[in-house]
């Protein structure tokens, strides 16, 4: 038996999935941005397997996959700053009772 | 046979640890399971032969975005609050199963071109001529710096205690 590329790929789908559960299902602020990590490193396996296995010596899968955690660590940055300002102003940081912006 | 015994050690490794950080109560360990998950996918990256790749997996993802999501979760004392699960646990579980099962369906029914030729075995030199030269990724590179410095203004002006 060898490791194919629908391996890494459902890797990457379960991987994902498991990501938008944590995002959708959870209170904490800090734990769906985890969440939100999870989703794009599977992305990246993602980019990075159909990188190996269709163009083996093009390399524009990882290209796409370096400025994709490029931007996952600026997203990450801004995020938690947003969060440790709500937590200074309203001391809680369950997504469920920040609703300043609701009507 | 040494790959196959690797990838389904990094495999699993990933999904425990990606379903601990959901699962757990306790925040500071969700955050010390996603720093292993980020780990074993540095593994998956090697055996994908993206050696620079998983370098800066190992450097970017846990090194910066570990350490700031505990330095996080030390400055807003919500540890022994938890993470629960809110009202929506069923409907996301349900959506997660759909597009997880939807994924796996298309992905094992599409027939991919699968190239043969041997992967580059150093890519960091590949890489970098990839991005630099002619043809390459130069307006994506000068702008992932602009992000960083919108990132690094943003960030503190959000921070910044405005009582002084």
């Amino acid at each position: 038996m060898t490791i194919g590329l629908e391996h890494y790929l459902i890797l990457s789908a379960v991987l994902f999935s498991i990501g938008l559960y944590g995002a959708l299902a959870k209170h904490n602020a800090i734990v769906i941005l985890m969440s939100i990590e999870i989703m794009l490193s599977a992305v990246n396996i993602a980019l990075i397997a159909f990188s190996r296995f269709i163009v083996p010596t093009a390399l524009t899968g990882q290209v796409f996959a370096l400025f994709a955690m490029g931007v996952a660590a600026a997203e990450t940055a801004v995020g938690l700053a947003i969060i440790i300002s709500i937590y200074r102003n309203k001391e809680t940081i369950d997504a469920n009772k920040i609703d300043l912006m609701k009507w | 046979m040494g790959q196959v015994i690797a990838f389904w050690v990094f495999a699993v490794a990933t999904i425990g640890a990606a379903l601990g950080v959901v699962l757990l109560k306790n925040v500071f360990r969700s955050a010390v399971l996603l720093v292993t998950c980020f780990l074993a996918i540095a593994g998956i990256f090697i055996l994908l032969s993206a050696d620079f790749l998983a370098a800066m997996q190992i450097l970017i993802y846990i090194g910066a975005i570990g350490i700031l999501v505990i330095l996080a979760i030390m400055l807003t004392k919500q540890v022994t609050l938890g993470s629960p699960s809110n009202k929506f646990k069923v409907p996301a579980l349900i959506i997660a199963a759909l597009f997880c099962s939807g994924v796996i369906y298309a992905i094992v029914n599409t027939h991919w071109q699968i190239s043969g030729a041997a992967p580059t075995a150093a890519t960091t030199s590949g890489l970098g001529i990839k991005i630099f030269g002619t043809n390459g990724f130069i307006l994506p590179l000068e702008i992932i710096p602009t992000v960083l410095l919108a990132t690094i203004l943003g960030a503190i002006v959000l921070v910044k205690d405005r009582n002084k």
